[in-house]
């Protein structure tokens, strides 16, 4: 495949937010937002929600008091939506372009290298147009001559307002406008350290940045930030990773819906990590040859004293099956607690992860192998068919995730107050239509 | 009619995306041993139901109905539909609008005076389109998914 030579980026706006509109409509002009996890923290706004000074990160309850008096709708995150809908606009996305990388839950890199220039605009505006036909989801277009100029095409098709959400770079004037109207903070790649050390030299915009000597910038920011000097200049250093590598280390943890202080509450939660971490795994074709539990209190208590533990252990033979690793993950839990405190987190990492197929089977063990992986086969089918949580261990507890009063719910599990349907995975949660 | 059943039992039928999920096996062949199957070379791909009833899976969603509206174009209340959203709303097509802040699901005319909601059900009327920011369509509905 010959390198790309026009990249588009094609973002979601607001995609959270984009997600529960198109089921809901009236909601197209208020402000909402989307909390995350545990419904912590918002995670998504939408303009509306922007425009009332609502921040990303901020905690739920330092906003609740805003949140009534402007009438903003909440939302807890709905991930199941959320990663159906985004693999429709990836869907929609790949009759544009066999080229196409996933850059993100909401964001994709596209090659348009086979276009003629002037048929770059029209083209972004009709991705645009079917995304939001086919989806609901509207989307901005960013088109130049390498990733990093693309995203900031892509910032600006969302600012210029004359843009409609679709802008192309493509003669060096048009670069530099759009490099001097874009502040050094919102260039990618560049964190927020390398932007202050940056301001304090002047050097404000992604303009002053791609006037910096190569030398200083490869001694300062290292190989990444000459890459970034480089992409801002025109010169591609990135093509399209269209297929994504296999996990290094896969890692299931979540806060916990309250603090918590028994170990039986506990082990419920870590064993309903440990077996959508090894379905992860398996969907990979990997197998983990480490295994590491951390458990954890709360961070910002003041009264209590902070305990946070994590134990690894090395396993005899890479596995990928969830009954050696829950066995070996309750064992490493059962080592770590302490009673009389209050724990916020449990989460599992499985590391020193090998391709299934190079698995070298020893001689004795090469049996069990064989059955587990049989077994662990049809629970993934079962799984898949009826829900992951059609089958569970007795040490996961009978209180299912789906549950919505709190009686039905396990206290480990994340608060999803204000949780919508699952509108396009569920029989029970399908949109409701007056005939 | 065994068809229609095994494509209501299975509970995830609403991921019609997933092409691969619904094939009612008409024709498979497990001989073990003994003499080749003679059929074997004419071996076809299972019938598929989602695109018997979607072109475009991608842009199709599910929506449950209530009311009896469109009773005369057999869309009853429990049925799902299937709406199409990559289809171009056109006059006589059965659509699902989003109207006075309601999903309703009629049929789309367009008269030489404007465009109407029209039921199929005479207790009912017509909803005429005087602005349009009056409401907006949804999706065109493609099918109607029943339990006998």
């Amino acid at each position: 495949m010959a390198a790309t030579t026009r990249f588009a980026l094609v973002d979601c706006n607001s995609f959270y937010v984009s997600c529960e509109r198109v089921f809901r409509p009236e909601l197209e002009g208020v402000p909402v937002v989307v909390l995350s996890n545990n419904d912590g923290c918002v995670i998504a706004r939408s303009n509306e929600a922007k425009a009332l000074g609502l921040k990303m990160g901020t905690p739920y309850f330092q906003v609740k008091d805003l949140v009534k008096r402007e009438r903003v709708e909440v939302f807890s995150s709905n991930y199941e939506l959320y990663g159906d809908m985004s693999r429709r606009v990836v869907s929609t996305l790949s009759q544009f372009t066999p080229n196409l990388e996933v850059y993100s839950i909401d964001e994709c890199f596209l090659d348009l290298s086979h276009l003629r220039p002037e048929e770059v605009g029209k083209y972004g505006h009709e991705i645009q147009e079917t995304v939001l036909r086919w989806t609901g989801i509207p989307v901005s277009v960013g088109v130049a001559g390498t990733k990093t100029l693309a995203k900031v095409a892509n910032k600006l098709a969302k600012k210029r307002p004359h843009a409609n959400g679709v802008l192309s770079l493509q003669t060096a004037a048009e670069t530099e406008e759009a490099l001097r109207e874009t502040q050094i903070g919102d260039v990618w790649g560049i964190g927020r350290q390398h932007a202050k050390r940056l301001q304090q030299l002047n050097v404000n915009t992604a303009w002053d940045l791609s006037k910096m000597p190569d030398g200083w910038v490869k001694k300062n920011m290292a190989v990444t930030g000459l890459r970034t000097l480089l992409e801002l200049r025109g010169q591609p250093c990135q093509d399209l990773e269209t297929e994504t590598p296999g996990k290094k280390n896969i890692c299931t943890s979540r806060s916990f819906g309250r603090p918590l202080t028994e170990l039986k509450d506990i082990k419920e939660a870590l064993s309903t990590h440990t077996v959508r971490c090894a379905t992860k795994l398996r969907r990979q074709n990997s197998c983990a040859a480490g295994v590491t539990v951390f458990l954890m209190t709360n961070r910002f208590a003041v009264t209590e004293h902070l305990y946070c533990n994590s134990r690894t252990m090395q396993l005899p033979q890479p596995t990928s099956s969830e009954l050696e690793l829950l066995q070996r993950a309750m064992h490493l839990l059962k080592g770590m607690f302490r009673p009389g405190k209050r724990y916020v987190k449990v989460g599992i990492i499985l590391t020193d992860l090998v391709p299934a197929s190079e698995v070298q089977l020893d001689l004795f063990s090469s049996q069990k192998e064989e059955k587990h992986s049989k077994l662990m086969n049809t629970l993934d089918t079962l799984r898949q068919r009826f829900g992951h949580q059609a089958l569970t261990y007795a040490v996961q507890g009978n209180k299912k995730e789906s549950a919505v009063e709190e009686e039905n719910r396990a206290p480990w599990m994340l608060q999803k107050k204000f949780l919508s349907s699952l509108y396009t995975t569920s029989v029970e949660g399908l949109l409701q239509v007056r005939a | 009619m065994k068809a229609e059943v095994i494509l209501i039992d299975r509970p995830d039928v609403m991921q019609l995306h997933d092409m691969t999920a619904h094939h009612l096996s008409l024709f498979s062949s497990a001989v073990r041993a003994g003499f080749p199957s003679p059929a074997a070379d004419y071996d076809a791909e299972p019938i598929d139901l989602n695109a018997y009833i979607t072109q475009n899976p991608t842009a199709t969603f599910l929506a449950r109905v209530e009311g009896d509206s469109m009773i005369g174009a057999h869309i009853e209340p429990g049925d799902l539909v299937v709406i199409d959203r990559s289809l171009k709303p056109v006059s006589g097509r059965i659509v699902l609008a989003f109207v006075a802040g309601e999903f309703t699901i009629k049929r789309l005319m367009q008269k030489p005076d404007g465009a109407y909601l029209e039921p199929e059900n005479p207790k009912y009327q017509s909803i005429k389109i005087t602005q349009p920011d009056m409401g907006r369509i949804w999706g065109v509905v493609v099918g109607v998914v029943k339990k006998v």
